[in-house]
């Protein structure tokens, strides 16, 4: 959490002044009770009506003055913790926008998600708090304390028994139940857990006749978490009574001890009275105390994931920001391969491993191989998503690591595997490939990729709204926009990650057609769990098990690798495996 | 109007707690009582030490005895209070998610298909643990809420009527001030919710697809929108934090008004010999407490408020029909034959879409069924017939010569097998899992189906073998070996009939084969309906059901078919050919 507070720099002012305002407030509550005393003892004591309104417009006085102090404060910690959660935020999705693929897979995006807005909010309540309370409620513990013994020493020392015991309970209460919440919430997931599992499964249970027997483990957890529930709440339902207790014991002891100390002239009446007032102030601001620590607690655990995120660095870096396509070496293939080994973060084995291959200008190359082979993985080098082990990946000769993320990636339009679009216009989507794409390179690249009909039967075309995550498209609609979206850029290398997978035999055949009629000489790199996807290609990489288990045409394949014979036996007929 | 009738189900609720509810009930009033009696002790003891010389030991004394056992009373009422609230809370709770629950199990599987997993569970979850919240603590609070407020103005009352008025005069101010800065701050919060959805949706776009992001050097123009709403929320969020936060300060500068007033206001009562400082004293300790569940109600009203929203939708589920029971004379089917007959069924899932037509078939024991046809053709429609996880609008189902809805529904189910697309495992360990349809299973009969389902090997070599825990989402085991456990989960109980329905997309080489061995090993001598997404599989099927908009449009074997040169010859070439 203090590694956070330098978010807190710009607001220097503002974080001196909301708690000085909070306790200038605080230091006028703890002066009413004494100006309640001069009342009872001067005013009614001798009669003294015109002193009585003096001392109700210094009451006033207070008040106002507290309010605005109050105000004050609020006004500042409101401008710091809002400046604080956006400096945060800002930082932190910066942050994020840096990271590298690996870091992304370890932490994973849902959880990236619910950090920059959960967490951050939570930190920011923290904040809010911390800089409002955090002073204020020690302070008039501290001051009421102090208050007490101006007023009479011997009586004051009850003050100082009673506030540690109240904060001994307080603190006995608070350490005793958190364990049993987190069993709580363990179990609270257990049941949630239950449920979701049994609408999903809910053909599996029943096509088992299983409902009995799942209904009785749901009610057994159940039972176990309400027993749990009725512990912790045996011991916070003791909170209240315990502290009220101490403190009208205490109050009995300044009854007690006052009488004697007025008796001999030490305390009036009315000092009597405030020192009750001042006990009963006490308890209120540690029982406030206690609520800031549970908030505190949250903000510092939001706190920690936040660390974690910000403390995990992109593990690839820029060597430039120049362009180095003027370096491009003649003749040299546009995608090379060279003895590549990559391994996951998390991984053990190599999901790649001596992997060699050539790709020249304008050849189409096909990817096949089961789930888990490494297909994806082998074009995520191509782009330098990850960096690899061992070996090298060249694009025009030059080494991946030497561009510039954002030359490369221009050079290599990226089809990912889920079709994902986001929220705004077709037009808007478009440009993600081009920022400066005219409606002209648009048209053409939803043409070739098979899009253009669809749009422009659209009322509004281009300006279609799309709604978060496509949702109002279907997924061959959404696959066929994600293609063109690479093409706007028309990039050198272009790669199809399995993203044909959704569109018929008659679209994907005619994508595949209309990509080979492009001006230039794109290289194509086509994913696919399909045989007839690539059977077309100039060069087909089979791989298994991250090993290319062959390279070549169809046809060559199909004489020299048994893996490819039976992936495509098991696909096509022996006509059609035939046909060449 | 629904309020009252959401309302009249809650009380049914806790009625079988209804004796601790009047205990708890009692205890809140003597605990107000008691609390509110403190302050008047208090106050009569401040009035027996007025000077020196002139205290009043032996009254003193008194009140200080009648102080502790009224505040040992209040704290001994307040804690069993607390506990009976506690209690009766959790049980009400826990029976309504196990109502809620055994509900899920009774819905129709048409209910279950139309909302979203997400949508039962925060029923079942957050709305339960809101209501219990909202509702009982809630009601607690009002209860002694407006217990305090009555209580406190009797016993002013009883002291002082002057003053009592005073206090009651001053009090709705306090109100009002609240209920003015809330109307006006309510605008704030609008907007400050509105743009922190916006924040949330562009986070959960761009950080959710934060590989497209980079795929598409789109990091400068994404950080370019982020900064932009979150500027945006800063200046909407300093005023609804600032705004929201005066409510407290105001409505203690209104209070401390009351206060003052009382103060000064019984100061001259006081002079005049009307009441003495230690009452005057209670008094001022009252002004303190007399206000504060004023402020806490109108909290209270809202949270109650939306408590029994969330008992709404709970309710709602619960009070969804439940599936049609089983007949009262429903037979159990004790040994199937493997037979099966279709009599001009029809089908739809909403009835102005027809799905089904007048389907009619005859399958034999041991024939091997082949459903093929376009997406949405209605292949899966048929195992929701066959498995009665719908029931036909038209015509009749035979299983072994009975109409099914003579059947008992889970005697029905158990004649057959079941290997669905979608690999459902329960949390638990593989043993378990395996034995899913029987529990009693020795170690041996799990082993043996294992082997079976060509499982065995890979188990074996999971750490824990057949105890290895499967995670909830299944991530310690492929999809693959998924498939293969839920084979052997079928092959353990050998049912006479199958419904298989395949992979629609290839996993890794290997254990595919294994996978349709496992198949093959499971359909010899069972009668099988199998959706099939593979060439090899409709190759060997005795009859292949060719569907397409509902209607079995041919049927055949695959040569008879592809002579034939109709819908299923095109089919086939392009869904499994090249064209």
């Amino acid at each position: 959490m203090r590694k956070l507070l330098r978010y807190l720099k710009g607001y220097r002012k503002e974080s001196v002044l909301a708690p000085l305002f909070k306790m200038l407030e605080a230091t006028f509550e703890l002066i009413v009770p004494l100006v309640v005393t001069q009342i009872i003892d001067v005013g009614i004591g001798t009669g003294n009506t015109p002193y009585i309104w003096k001392m109700c417009g210094v009451m006033v006085l207070l008040g106002v003055v507290g309010l605005v102090c109050s105000l004050t404060a609020q006004y500042f910690s409101a401008r710091a913790a809002m400046g604080f959660s956006t400096a945060l935020r800002e930082d932190l999705f910066a942050h994020i926008n840096r990271l590298s693929y690996r870091e992304l897979d370890i932490l994973g995006t849902p959880t990236l998600v619910t950090r920059i807005t959960n967490d951050v909010n939570q930190a920011q309540t923290g904040v809010n708090l911390v800089l409002r309370l955090f002073l204020r409620s020690p302070f008039l513990v501290v001051g009421a304390v102090i208050m007490a013994f101006t007023i009479d020493a011997k009586t004051a020392v009850l003050f100082l028994i009673a506030v540690p015991l109240i904060s001994l309970v307080i603190y006995w209460i608070m350490k005793s139940t958190v364990p049993i919440y987190k069993q709580v919430q363990k179990l609270l997931d257990r049941i949630s857990l239950l449920t979701r599992e049994n609408h999903v499964g809910a053909r599996v249970v029943r096509a088992f006749c299983r409902q009995e027997e799942e209904t009785e483990d749901f009610s057994r957890e159940n039972e176990e978490y309400t027993r749990i529930q009725i512990e912790a709440g045996k011991i916070s339902a003791l909170l209240n009574p315990a502290t009220c207790v101490i403190m009208n014991l205490a109050i009995m002891g300044i009854l007690w001890v006052g009488s004697r100390q007025v008796d001999s002239g030490a305390l009036t009446q009315g000092e009597v009275v405030a020192l009750v007032n001042y006990m009963t102030q006490i308890l209120l601001a540690l029982l406030a105390l206690a609520n800031l620590i549970v908030a505190v607690t949250k903000a510092t655990a939001s706190g920690i994931r936040l660390n974690e995120v910000f403390d995990t660095y992109p593990s690839l870096t820029e060597t430039t920001a120049e362009t180095l396509s003027d370096r491009r070496k003649k003749g040299s293939p546009r995608v090379e391969f060279q003895d590549v080994t990559f391994t996951y973060a998390n991984g053990q084995e190599p999901a790649l491993s001596h992997i060699d291959f050539r790709a020249r200008p304008g050849e189409t190359i096909g990817i096949i191989g089961g789930t888990g082979c490494g297909k994806s993985t082998l074009v995520h080098l191509i782009p330098r998503f990850y960096d690899v082990n061992q070996g090298k990946v060249l694009v025009d000769g030059i080494p991946a690591e030497e561009y510039s993320f954002k030359e490369l990636r221009t050079k290599a339009g990226m089809v990912p595997q889920h079709a994902v679009l986001f929220k705004g216009t077709i037009r808007d989507n478009m440009k993600w490939g081009k920022e400066d794409a005219t409606e002209e390179e648009i048209w053409k690249a939803l043409e070739t990729a098979q899009a253009r009909e669809f749009v422009e039967a659209k009322p509004e075309k281009l300006d279609t709204m799309i709604s978060q995550g496509g949702t109002n498209l279907s997924g061959g609609q959404r696959q066929r926009l994600t293609i063109a979206r690479a093409l706007v850029g028309n990039p050198e290398i272009l790669i199809l990650d399995d993203s044909a997978s959704a569109l018929d035999f008659a679209t994907d055949a005619a994508l595949r057609r209309a990509v080979s009629r492009l001006e230039g000489e794109m290289t194509v790199f086509i994913v696919s769990q399909r045989a007839a996807s690539i059977r077309q290609a100039d060069q087909i990489l089979v791989l298994d098990d991250g090993k290319l288990q062959g390279k070549g045409t169809h046809k060559e394949l199909m004489e020299n690798c048994p893996v490819y014979r039976e992936i495509c036996l098991s696909q096509l007929s022996e006509k059609e495996v035939n046909r060449s | 109007m629904k309020q009252k009738e959401t309302l009249k189900k809650v009380l049914r609720l806790v009625k079988p707690y209804k004796l601790r509810l009047a205990g708890m009930l009692l205890l809140a009033v003597i605990t107000v009582a008691l609390t509110l009696y403190t302050p008047i002790l208090i106050g009569e003891g401040v009035d027996q030490i007025v000077g020196p010389g002139e205290i009043h030991m032996g009254r003193l004394t008194e009140v200080l005895i009648l102080l502790a056992l009224a505040v040992a009373g209040t704290a001994v009422s307040q804690w069993l209070m607390n506990l009976l609230t506690n209690q009766i809370t959790y049980q009400v709770v826990e029976d309504l998610r196990d109502k809620a629950f055994r509900h899920l199990q009774e819905v129709p599987l048409s209910y279950i298909d139309r909302h979203q997993p997400g949508d039962i569970l925060s029923r079942i979850v957050t709305d339960v643990s809101q209501f219990s919240d909202g509702l009982l603590m809630g009601f607690t609070q009002l209860f002694t809420g407006v217990l305090t407020i009555l209580g406190t103005i009797l016993f002013m009352m009883s002291i002082s009527v002057k003053i009592s008025l005073l206090v009651i005069v001053l009090t709705p101010v306090s109100l009002f001030v609240a209920s003015f800065i809330a109307a006006r701050t309510y605008h704030m919060f609008r907007v400050q919710s509105e743009t922190r959805a916006e924040m949330t949706s562009l986070v959960e776009e761009l950080v959710g697809n934060q590989k497209v992001v980079q795929a598409f050097s789109y990091e400068d123009r994404a950080m370019e929108r982020f900064r932009r709403v979150n500027e945006k929320l800063r200046v909407c969020g300093i005023k609804a934090l600032f705004f929201s936060s005066i409510t407290n300060p105001s409505t203690r500068f209104v209070n401390g008004l009351v206060y003052t007033g009382v103060g000064v206001f019984g100061a001259f009562i006081a002079i005049g010999g009307g009441i003495t400082v230690g009452q005057l004293t209670s008094f001022l300790n009252y002004a303190n407490q007399y206000t504060k569940p004023f402020n806490e109600i109108s909290g209270v009203v809202t949270e109650l408020e939306n408590a029994l929203a969330c008992a709404k939708r709970i309710f709602d589920f619960i009070e969804t029909p439940a599936q049609t029971p089983d007949k009262e004379d429903a037979g159990e089917l004790q040994e199937a034959d493997g037979s099966l007959a279709l009599s001009k069924i029809s089908f739809s899932y909403q009835p102005e879409v027809s799905l089904l037509k007048d389907i009619s078939l005859d399958v034999k024991p041991g024939q091997r069924i082949a459903i093929v046809g376009p997406t949405g053709c209605g292949k899966t429609t048929l195992i929701n017939l066959l498995m009665r996880f719908y029931d036909v609008d038209k015509g009749q189902i035979f299983v072994s010569g009975f109409p099914v809805e003579n059947l008992t529904r889970d005697s029905l189910r158990r004649s057959f097998g079941m290997v669905l697309q979608e690999t459902w495992l329960k949390s638990g360990t593989i043993r378990e899992n395996i034995a899913y349809g029987k529990p009693d299973a020795s170690l041996e009969e799990v082993i043996e189906a294992a082997k079976q389902a060509h499982a065995h090997s890979f188990i074996k070599r999971m750490p824990k073998g057949y105890d290895t825990v499967i995670a909830e989402d299944g991530g310690n085991i492929s999809q693959g070996q998924k498939q293969l456990l839920c084979i052997a989960r079928v092959m353990l109980l050998r049912p006479k009939m199958l419904i298989l329905d395949e992979a629609t997309s290839s996993i890794d080489t290997r254990t595919e084969r294994k996978v349709q061995q496992a198949f093959e090993k499971l359909m010899e001598g069972r009668t099988s309906f199998i959706v099939a997404h593979r060439l090899s599989t409709i190759q060997e099927a005795d009859r292949i059901l060719v569907m397409k908009d509902g209607n079995i449009i041919e049927q055949g074997k695959h040569e008879e078919l592809l002579a034939r040169k109709g819908f299923y010859a095109k089919l086939y070439e392009s869904q499994f050919a090249v064209s």
